[in-house]
């Protein structure tokens, strides 16, 4: 977790480990239950790793241990990929405000703080990556951005992308269904809705006309608009669209759109997917849902059902899970592959779908979501069965370094809760009002 | 209110005439003792639990049905609850756990309000809840009374056990949020609010006793002043939602001045002052476990359970108010937390079965596994708590209301 540090020190911390990545250790967990999820439990395993990535991952006796290496002992604990959540509201933040209901142009990267109990929260409920998004009240909240949770202090520090002036950092946030309705200017209905959609994407089809007409010459180029050229990104298929959804009609306009102007689209939280399931599945569009204790609460959740994520997989749809914090809180992100299995779904899917599945959606499944050879060594420590409400998290590891440790009194107050450990906790979104995740 | 009560009690036992059954369970948690390895609770016709023990030791006569799983608990019990007042749709049509006219309504009952055919009753159930304690719900000084049901019937006739439990109470900033710009726009103003409207309810009770049977001697009748006045006699407790510091020293401090029952609800601070709570010898109705830490319940801890009972302080859990999704809380999963957070399976239990039941006043009637109660029965089909168990049989009053597996 996040030590708060005095100014005069933070110089230090943040050296240390660009410092040490050149001749990193390698380290070896011994013994431990591996759940690769790209491969069956491997029930004595090891895995090693240096440098931020994973060397090699097998049963003991297979893998070959470098001389020198950091041997920890993981009997009787088990090892999975750090959990990866496909839709988040961790670090505080917002992103459009009331002035239009299309803001395609607002980053929550510019708002997040990375200092927000909310993260280290996370990082104690097990989650190394996550996309964290603007809220659900608009058609186009903003640009979402994907997290690693390594244990810094700022937002450039948390990206996963590598040059944020550059590179594309997250999705694009939509929504529709009620969220987004209300008074002018935003939509009174769906149809209307759906029509401010089409009619955005219409321009940013035309404005990509322009880019690409105009070439290299940049005295014909159209002038810059932010909005339009984050919507090119999505017309190209380098930005994915998370379109928060619940009702099953919902759910296929979502679906009509992005085949329209052939965008990648992730459905979020697909409350009635399993009414349209064979149509996702058709579709070829993943769905990342979550599971909430009762259904209802809003009108659009009322058929709401544990058994969801079951005919979204019977149907043939790449299911993920995701928290929505502070919907559900990032320390218990495991329990929705538990109450999945209840109602259905067979445990290895489950465990698939707070990995690689929710890698997939993001676009980050050659980095995250596995214990394979070369990717990120982003990996958990369990005290036991991931689908066992006995189960702690006792370790997470972002790229080799351990950023929660149940041992530690402070991390453990954060998975336990505590006197101040929270402070600050949802201002913003809570009070914002709830309707809008 | 006691005539209203016996009508309704009549009515719910009408309903329970046909029920003859035999539970076995690899394991029976009867709560009352160690848990029994096969077990068998037999159910007679009146709906209350006939023999309880060793499946070997017991003989099922001939007409029984006989139904089995590998683990059996009493029925369980949702200590505070404001299902079947507040529905799932979320709309205001159906949300009548707070009224905010008046910050002071003790005179609002619970039985006015509840809708038995609420799916959220029906959910609570799937998942082996069979009692709720349920009514007006936190946000107001005094936002009405509160009630005991079982989660069956077409009606609240059908459905209840105790037509007025207790006075629901909150201290704190929410009731100021609730009825800003109006009084109370802060703690004190709100407990002072509260002494001014018991030093009625007293002198309101004075008067009635020096009237004596003359009833032209007697007050106008305050409907509000009468609702308080089983309070300050012992028989209906206060339940004063509390969780700051503050508050609960506060809800304390009013014990003391009036004499009353207390029963302090959320409460999520309570291990800052467990001495205070054990001196005054008060049970706390717990907030959920996995209450959203924000606004009351910032500082809630998931061993908050395991410090009160290790303290000596009697602890229920709750499902508590949900003003967006989830609509309601599940105590067997809220409990679940609790079983992997310091205390005991059976710990855990307790507080959403015997510890629940006696907290709410029902302790000889449910709650536990014993001769002569009500024949509320959960069959699951693995441990209770893990998430991938199933609640696969609920008997209410002995009859079967479920028998599907979830």
């Amino acid at each position: 977790m996040l030590r708060r540090v005095s100014l005069a020190t933070l110089g230090l911390v943040l050296a240390v480990p660009l410092g040490l990545a050149a001749q990193a250790p390698v380290r070896v967990f011994t013994g431990a239950r591996l759940l690769p999820i790209a491969g069956p439990a491997i029930e004595d395993g090891v895995l090693v790793v240096q440098d931020g990535k994973i060397l090699a991952v097998g049963p003991r006796g297979s893998v070959r241990v470098p001389a020198g290496a950091e041997t920890i002992d993981a009997r009787g604990k088990t090892i999975m990929p750090g959990l990866v959540d496909s839709h988040s509201h961790i670090g505080d933040a917002d992103g459009a405000d009331r002035s239009s209901p299309i803001q395609g142009d607002v980053r929550i990267m510019d708002a997040l703080d990375a200092r927000a109990a909310t993260i280290q929260r996370a990082q104690a409920g097990g989650i190394t990556s996550v996309n964290v998004m603007p809220g659900s009240g608009h058609l186009m909240s903003g640009q979402t951005v994907y997290l690693k949770l390594r244990d810094v202090g700022t937002i450039d520090e948390l990206l996963i992308c590598a040059a944020p002036r550059t590179d594309i950092c997250g999705g694009l946030k939509m929504a529709n269904g009620t969220n987004p309705r209300g008074a002018a200017p935003f939509p009174g209905t769906r149809a209307k809705a759906a029509a401010l959609v089409r009619d955005k994407f219409v321009k940013a089809v035309e404005y990509r006309a322009k880019l690409r007409a105009a070439g290299d010459d940049a005295s014909k180029r159209p002038p810059r608009d932010l909005e339009l050229e984050a919507l090119v990104e999505v017309l190209d298929g380098k930005r994915i669209v998370h379109n928060h959804t619940h009702r099953h009609d919902d759910v296929l306009t979502s679906v009509r759109l992005a085949q329209e102007f052939g965008y990648k689209l992730v459905l979020q939280h697909v409350s009635e997917g399993y009414k349209v399931a064979r149509e996702i599945a058709a579709a070829g569009v993943p769905a990342s849902i979550i599971l909430i204790d009762s259904p209802g609460g809003k009108l659009e959740a009322i058929d709401g059902a544990f058994e969801n994520a079951a005919e979204l997989v019977k149907a043939g749809v790449l299911v993920g899970f995701h928290t929505d914090d502070g919907i559900t809180d990032s320390r218990f992100f495991l329990r929705s592959a538990g109450l999945a299995v209840r109602a259905g779904l067979s445990p290895k899917v489950a465990l698939e779908a707070l990995t690689i599945n929710n890698a997939k959606m993001l676009g980050l499944e050659q980095r995250v979501g596995t214990l394979e050879v070369g990717k990120d060594a982003d990996f958990i420590l369990l005290s036991g069965d991931p689908l066992s409400v006995y189960t702690k998290v006792l370790e997470t590891w972002v790229e080799g370094l351990k950023v929660f440790d149940r041992a530690d009194a402070k991390d453990r107050a954060l998975a336990v809760g505590g006197f101040g450990v929270m402070k600050g906790t949802l201002e913003g979104h809570w009070h914002d009002g709830m309707e809008d995740h | 209110m006691r005539t209203l009560m016996l009508t309704l009690l009549g009515l719910a036992a009408a309903a329970t005439l046909e029920a003859q059954v035999a539970v076995r369970g690899e394991t029976v948690h009867t709560m009352a003792g160690e848990a029994i390895r096969d077990g068998l609770v037999l159910i007679g016709r009146d709906g209350r639990i006939e023999q309880v023990g060793p499946a070997k030791s017991i003989r099922v006569p001939a007409g029984y049905r006989t139904m089995t799983a590998k683990v059996v608990t009493p029925g369980l019990v949702d200590a505070h609850t404001v299902v079947g007042l507040a529905g799932a749709l979320n709309q205001p049509h159906d949300q009548d756990q707070l009224e905010t006219s008046d910050p002071l309504q003790p005179e609002l009952r619970a039985v006015d309000a509840y809708n038995a055919r609420e799916v959220l009753v029906e959910w609570l159930r799937s998942f082996g809840v069979t009692t709720l304690h349920t009514g007006h719900g936190p946000g107001a000084l005094m936002s009405g009374q509160t009630m005991v049901v079982k989660t069956v019937g077409n009606s609240v006739a059908e459905a209840v056990v105790d037509s007025s439990t207790m006075i629901a109470m909150t201290l704190g900033p929410d009731v100021s949020r609730t009825f800003a710009p109006k009084s109370p726009g802060t703690r004190a103003k709100g407990v002072a609010m509260v002494r001014a409207r018991f030093v009625k309810a007293v002198e309101y009770g004075a008067k009635l006793a020096a009237a004596g049977d003359d009833a032209a001697k007697r007050p106008a009748r305050d409907l509000g002043l009468e609702a308080l006045l089983p309070v300050l006699d012992g028989r209906r407790a206060a339940l004063i939602t509390a969780n700051s510091v503050s508050e609960i020293l506060a809800a304390l401090r009013l014990q003391a001045e009036f004499g009353f029952r207390l029963v302090l609800d959320g409460a999520s601070e309570a291990y800052l002052v467990l001495p205070q709570i054990k001196a005054a010898g008060v049970p706390v109705i717990l907030h959920p476990s996995m209450a959203r830490q924000t606004g009351g319940t910032e500082n809630a801890t998931l061993e908050d359970a395991m410090l009160l009972r290790n303290a000596g302080i009697p602890v229920a859990l709750q499902s508590g108010f949900e003003g967006y999704v989830p609509k309601t809380r599940v105590v067997l999963f809220e409990a679940a937390i609790l079983a992997a957070n310091g205390l005991t399976p059976a710990e855990a239990l307790a507080t959403i079965t015997i510890d629940a039941a006696r907290i709410i006043g029902q302790g000889s009637r449910i709650g536990s596994l014993e001769v002569g109660k009500d024949g509320d029965v959960v069959l699951f089909d693995g441990d209770p708590f893990e998430y991938t168990s199933h609640v696969c049989g609920v008997l209410i009053n002995g009859r079967v209301v479920r028998e599907s597996c979830r």
